[in-house]
């Protein structure tokens, strides 16, 4: 009976988006209907030809299913995340080279910057980001809880449907179907879909948790429990908006800076809970598997959770430092962010020291290396943000590019990072190969995601403190010295550099993109083994004591230990 | 971390081959983690933070950002005035004359002018195709302090205000008052007298029509009229191009190119000191 239902709403989807393209006053809308019917009627058919007569007369969908844990959909998972990957960081490197030569907007409204910059940010953050947090969770919570999903099913519809809500997000940004709120730009029926989507993920998730065969919901769970409910509280509230009319455009409900307000709670804790309460929750399960040593400390990871959880949500008025927001607001914005300072750094510190005794590992093992230096950038960037959400710091930074340095040196750092090596974890196992087909192109993607981070970061941290230095620069006769046109022009060469670090750490995802290709296929380079020499052993370095010199032969090799 | 230590334990639970130590709080971690609370109570005394009924709490030192703003600007103003002053009430011709003040009303035009005319004119207002460069000698309306500040304040063909530097050039081809025949004679007589090559058998013939449709305004030498703000003709100074097409266009169509009037939204100091810059930059009269 629920396997025809399911086909019904699917098929009540397809009439749904006829109707979409019936009524469209605008192309980008009924374009979105054709989506949605093709996307709908695929789901349809699919169900359809999976319906077998049961045992009691009835009908049910066939399980596919051999007892080991729902492993297929992580593996779809794992493949959209590095599609998604270098396709928004493709786009990434296109409008940091638009920034830097404006004929690259080619003069159509399709390839302007300002449509193709959504383009890149929901890329990098929710498709590369999201299905890499929703994959590695389906991943950790049936590891974790030693149980297979909750509705399996319905995990394939949290997979397909997030894939529906990319395409339907990034085509309508093309378009210029747009609500103009950062992070949160597709319209309000893309809106709607996702969701429904995110909804039953959380259904999958403590579905999963609640049938646990494990006495203790492990801390990796806490973390991504709370960026599901977090993000379903985020999304649905800073959404809020009435459709003008049926058709790709809403109005909000919020107005004036309360609106402005709601956006950048919204905003600032999609930072919060997806790129560091989400990623902290594979960093706790990823880190001490790859490490092989325990976890440094419980009681840390406690105070540090709900320390965190508490005090982000708090944090969000400091992206309206001197602004229409009142000062009060403002002053809390700031000093939860600074209270949130050594909670975000708790997460750096389970990890770093989790390593303890393991520490050897980073110079053999190019996965632990990624891990340390996405801990390092985690650091980094959960320092700088309580600095720069200093009421004073932000007078100079605020506006300028160091935002935008910082923003990258969590997201390329902490965030990309993370996943690669999540990504290199979980493709052998995934794909049943004993190793990933080149553990050197793994040290190559470090390298080349390092030397273009570096590169990144530094550019932008000059040019925004520059840009800031600069536009407030006056002259002892008390006027402005810079045009702003001036500042652009001298942005020009770390705009340069910055497009060099973004087309470096592009090729490094690009590498790995091969690299997980190839051991889809089941491929293992020949390579020498990742080592920087011979084990040390302290019994055999020591001056000579018992034993008489041995005559020497011609050709003699050392003595071996015996 | 290398001297001895009791093992730490762990918590008992395992999940997929991970276990967990039962460290401690790094106590480093925890009083930074005390100093920040602390700090965030002592800045939340000190400055607006807590919402109350009847308005939010004002903070012990009183400091407000629209207050901050205010002092910073009164500062400002204070310290301008008298310059400003006198700019503003000395009479304009004189002010090239009293280098203190010009010096400053330079400087604030410099300012000025990178907010309110770099978009047209250049960042270093050298101008651009239809925007004349300010930085020359060849001036459509006048290039001394009056003129200047004329053209500032009340702009030209500035649609609304009675004093806006006013003068049309025919469309030519288009009000159908030339022939293409006549108008590309034209061209070549304007080329020749502005010392470019030209074809000889057609420029006597756009001379004749020249004295007949142009001089009244650009004069029978071509050396232009201030007065209806008609352009020199003999130089190499363009403010549409000197080739032929553009000027085939231009007296085809006309351009009449307009600039706003300032004094609907400059100050009558803040257009002095424009006037001042502009005159400053190489051309001034």
């Amino acid at each position: 009976m629920t396997a025809f239902l399911q086909s019904g709403i699917f098929l009540l989807f397809a009439l749904m988006s006829l109707f979409m393209i019936a009524t469209a006053t605008q192309a980008g809308f009924a374009v979105h209907g054709v989506i949605i019917l093709i996307a709908s009627l695929l789901a349809f058919v699919t169900t359809l030809g999976r319906l077998k007569p049961a045992t009691n007369g009835g009908w049910i969908l066939q399980d596919h299913s051999n007892g080991g844990y729902d492993d297929a959909v992580i593996k779809a998972g794992l493949i959209a995340t590095v599609f998604w990957g270098v396709v928004g960081m493709l786009v990434g490197v296109v409008i940091a080279a638009q920034l830097s030569f404006p004929v690259l907007n080619l003069g159509s409204e399709y390839t302007s910057f300002g449509r193709l910059r959504p383009l890149h940010t929901s890329g990098v953050i929710f498709a590369f980001g999201g299905n890499a947090l929703i994959m590695t969770s389906f991943w950790v919570v049936q590891r974790t809880c030693r149980t297979r999903l909750f509705a399996p099913d319905l995990a394939w519809f949290v997979f397909w449907g997030y894939q529906l809500f990319i395409v339907l997000a990034a085509t309508g940004y093309v378009m210029g179907i747009t609500q103009s709120r950062e992070y949160a730009e597709p319209e309000w029926y893309v809106d709607l879909w996702l969701t429904v989507v995110w909804v039953a993920y959380l259904a999958v998730f403590v579905g999963t948790i609640a049938k646990r065969r494990e006495p203790h919901i492990y801390v990796a769970n806490w973390f991504y429990l709370a960026f599901i409910i977090t993000i379903a509280m985020l999304h649905i509230v800073n959404n809020l908006a009435v459709p003008a009319g049926f058709g790709p455009k809403s109005y909000s409900l919020f107005s004036g800076v309360q609106d402005a307000l709601t956006q950048w709670w919204y905003g600032h804790n999609a930072v919060g809970f997806f790129l560091t309460a989400g990623f902290l929750g594979m960093m706790y399960y990823f880190v001490p598997k790859q490490a092989n040593r325990p976890v440094y400390s419980y009681r840390l990871s406690i105070v540090h959770f709900w320390s965190l959880i508490f005090l982000y949500i708090w944090a969000g008025p400091h992206h309206l430092h001197y602004t229409a927001l009142p000062d009060w607001a403002q002053t809390l914005g700031m000093v939860f962010s600074i209270m949130l300072w050594m909670p975000s750094w708790g997460g750096m510190i389970n990890g770093l020291m989790t390593l303890e005794g393991a520490w050897d590992k980073i110079r053999t093992d190019p996965i632990i290396r990624m891990y340390v230096a996405s801990l390092a950038f985690y650091g980094m960037s959960t320092f700088e943000g309580p600095l720069m959400s200093i009421r004073s710091v932000n007078g100079l930074s605020h506006y300028t590019d160091w935002t935008i340095g910082h923003v990258h040196s969590g997201a390329l750092g902490w965030v990309g990072m993370v996943s690669f090596a999540s990504i290199y974890f979980l493709a052998p196992r995934l794909f049943g190969a004993s190793r990933v087909y080149s553990l050197r192109m793994i040290n190559w993607h470090f390298w080349l995601a390092m030397a273009g981070i570096t590169l990144y970061t530094a550019s932008m941290w000059v040019a925004g403190i520059m840009q800031g230095l600069m536009w407030r620069e006056f002259n002892a006769e008390g006027y402005l010295v810079y045009a702003f046109a001036e500042v652009v022009a001298a942005m020009h060469p770390y705009y340069l550099i910055r497009l060099l670090g973004g087309v470096l750490y592009l090729l490094g995802a690009v590498m790995m993109a091969y690299n997980v290709w190839m051991t889809a296929r089941g491929r293992i380079r020949n390579e020498a083994p990742l080592d920087a020499g011979q084990p040390y052993n302290p019994d055999q370095d020591r001056p000579h004591q018992d034993k008489p010199l041995a005559p020497v032969s011609a050709g003699a090799q050392p003595a071996a230990a015996e | 971390m290398s001297k001895d230590k009791k093992p730490v334990e762990t918590t008992g639970h395992e999940w997929d081959g991970i276990q967990e130590l039962n460290n401690p709080l790094p106590r480093w971690w925890l009083w930074v983690f005390a100093a920040c609370v602390v700090f965030a109570f002592g800045y939340a005394v000190l400055f607006p933070a807590i919402p109350l009924p009847g308005g939010n709490s004002k903070g012990t030192l009183g400091w407000s950002s629209r207050a901050k703003v205010e002092r910073e600007m009164a500062e400002l103003e204070a310290s301008r005035s008298a310059v400003l002053k006198g700019i503003e009430q000395m009479p304009l011709a004189d002010l090239p004359k009293n280098p203190a003040l010009m010096n400053a009303a330079i400087e604030g035009g410099r300012s000025a002018f990178k907010v309110h005319c770099v978009q047209c004119h250049g960042s270093g207002a050298a101008g651009g195709n239809g925007y004349p460069n300010l930085n020359d000698d060849d001036w459509l309306w006048g290039g001394d302090m009056d003129s200047i500040h004329t053209t500032l304040t009340h702009g030209i063909r500035h649609p609304g205000d009675d004093n806006t530097r006013m003068s049309q050039m025919p469309a030519f081809g288009k009000d159908q008052l030339l022939t293409k025949a006549e108008i590309d004679a034209v061209v070549e007589h304007v080329r020749k007298i502005s010392g470019q090559e030209s074809n000889a058998a057609l420029a006597p013939k756009g001379a004749g029509i020249f004295a007949q449709q142009c001089a009244s305004c650009h004069g029978d030498d071509g050396k232009g009229n201030r007065m209806f703000g008609a352009p020199n003709l003999t130089d190499a100074i363009w403010l549409y191009g000197g080739d032929r097409a553009s000027l085939h266009n231009t007296i085809f169509y006309a351009r009449n190119g307009v600039m706003p009037a300032w004094n609907e939204r400059l100050s009558e100091a803040t257009i002095r000191k424009l006037t001042a810059y502009v005159h400053s930059l190489g051309g001034g009269e």
